[in-house]
């Protein structure tokens, strides 16, 4: 057997595709739930990407490496082991040599377990893959999905707080309570917000690419 | 092995788990230490920032040392009271609210924290905790030495929803409780309300609660009602004694300047009663030198009601 390059275009394809065409948010729809709890600042948006990036990559090769060896029948249960093994570790890690972030990230933490996206990945992509470019789909596919929220969390708190990462955007000069015109929009910081706006980015993605569209 | 086999899936289960329980203990021991470190350090920041202490702690390179080098230069001293305001054996740092809270009422630790400023005064830190929508919530209140003005608070939670409950923690809103008072002009208890729809400018006993927040603010206000309350004997009791010491100190000034008055008095009687007697003893010269036929030329010179006493 010839032996792969490590960044074929094959493997290239597992990791630029998540971004867009199969983006895990906008073109599977998983993850939805979370994309909706931790959008309402930039920060927190960030730091979940960059965790579920971490876990999944990680998680995929061990699972993809694990693969041969797992019974078939209890395979989604020693897949959620190993997520939520992971996921201790990272948090405990953090918590121990990067606290302030350990602060933002503990409340998400089941949430990363529970992601859809994790377990999706693992069970359609690692499961039958070697362990690179189960990595490389892992990154991918955490990527696709960080970018989906810094969009919704960069117009959420743009919108809703007239701040990015925490710094005051717009002038609070602007706002009526000192003599202005503006006010934050109440409602972008509400849930609802965050599925519209992945609704008019799903719709706009669509009106893109036919190919995405169900006949 | 047939990897479906039932022994198969039940030695690779055991297996798994155990490794995974393994590799989970031996990390959070290891780990451990600098958790604990951490968290002690997180606890001496709010307490410090809660009187406006460091400040600078996101601008320093070592935010441990940091933090350390302020706690010991401005948190000069912690005590435990009871509910009945009495001091207890224990130190202040060590209480776990946690634990007090699920106690009854009367056997519960009280901490208070002493920080004495550039200004020489002292500002008494009570640590509050109390339940938000999702979680706990907690935090300091630094209270002026008159026990019922707030110097300032700080608010910390474990997952209050971004944007809106968790907006306690942000600097705007803990802002609006410096000057509050927790004790209204009858010295009635009253702790400080988080209401809807602001207006609270000038009203000492309340605050504005946060937008879409309506549950972590209440829980707020709960938290500050409970916890201060629970040092409501103590709080009483230092007002009391404070108030008996500005007295004591009041009367003495006063015993003090009676005092002088009196002393004034006597000083000025003596004076009067020396004059009297020079005066007495002059007229009987003037008659002695009338009998002599010298003529008292000096004796206007010499008139006592004009001389001025040494002492005044």
């Amino acid at each position: 057997m010839e032996k792969e390059s490590l960044f074929s275009a094959k493997n290239l394809k597992l990791l630029t595709d998540p971004l867009g065409r199969s983006n895990p948010v906008t073109v599977l729809v998983l993850g939805v739930c979370s994309a909706l709890a931790v959008t309402v600042k930039l920060e927190p948006a960030v730091v979940m990407a960059i965790s579920v990036t971490v876990v999944i990559a990680v998680s995929s090769v061990v699972m993809s490496l694990l693969r041969n060896t797992i019974p078939n029948r209890i395979r989604i249960i020693v897949q959620l082991v190993v997520v939520s093994l992971l996921v201790i570790l990272v948090d405990q890690v953090l918590r121990a040599f990067a606290y302030d972030v350990s602060k933002q990230l503990s409340v998400f933490v089941g949430l990363i377990i529970t992601n859809c996206i994790v377990m999706g990945r693992i069970e359609a992509f690692a499961l039958g893959n070697k362990p690179w470019p189960s990595f490389v789909d892992g990154i991918g596919n955490g990527l696709g999905y960080g970018l989906i929220l810094v969009v919704v969390g960069f117009v959420r708190e743009l919108l809703g707080s007239g701040t990015l990462w925490g710094y005051r955007i717009i002038p609070s000069s602007f706002y009526i309570a000192n003599g202005g015109v503006y006010e934050n929009n109440g409602l972008v910081i509400l849930p609802p917000m965050a599925l519209i706006l992945l609704g008019i980015i799903i719709w706009i993605q669509r009106s893109r690419n036919k190919n995405l569209v169900e006949s | 092995m047939n990897k479906d086999s039932n022994k198969y899936i039940y030695l690779y289960s055991t297996a798994l788990v155990v490794a995974v329980a393994a590799t989970l203990s031996i990390a959070a021991t290891l780990l451990k230490p600098f958790q604990q470190k951490n968290i002690e350090v997180e606890k001496k920041q709010s307490i410090l920032l809660s009187v406006h202490k460091a400040a600078d702690v996101r601008k320093a390179k070592n935010k441990r040392q940091y933090v350390e080098a302020e706690y010991a230069k401005y948190i000069t001293d912690g005590f435990v009271v009871n509910s009945l305001g009495e001091k207890q054996e224990g130190s202040a740092f060590e209480v776990n609210l946690e634990e007090e809270a699920a106690k009854p009422a009367a056997d519960r630790k009280l901490p208070v924290f002493v920080c004495t400023d550039n200004d020489g005064k002292p500002k008494y830190i009570i640590p509050v905790r109390g339940v938000g929508l999702w979680g706990p919530i907690w935090g300091y209140v630094a209270l002026h030495s008159d026990y019922s003005t707030i110097y300032g608070v700080v608010f910390d939670h474990q997952g209050e929803t971004p944007g809106l409950g968790a907006e306690l923690s942000t600097p705007d809103f803990q802002r609006q409780f410096e000057g509050k008072q927790i004790f209204d002009a009858a010295s009635a208890f009253t702790s400080v309300k988080v209401v809807k729809g602001g207006h609270t400018q000038g009203k000492p006993h309340a605050v504005d609660a946060i937008s879409g927040g309506t549950i972590t603010s209440q829980g707020v206000e709960k938290m500050l009602m409970d916890n201060l309350s629970a040092y409501l004997l103590f709080f009483k009791e230092q007002q009391r004694a404070q108030e008996a010491e500005r007295r004591r100190q009041e009367r003495e000034k006063k015993e003090k300047e009676e005092e002088e008055e009196r002393a004034l008095l006597q000083a000025k009687q003596a004076e009067a009663a020396r004059i009297a007697r020079r005066a007495a003893a002059e007229a009987a010269a003037a008659l002695q030198s009338d009998t002599t036929g010298a003529a008292p030329a000096v004796q206007s010179e010499n008139t006592p009601v004009l001389e001025q006493p040494e002492n005044l």
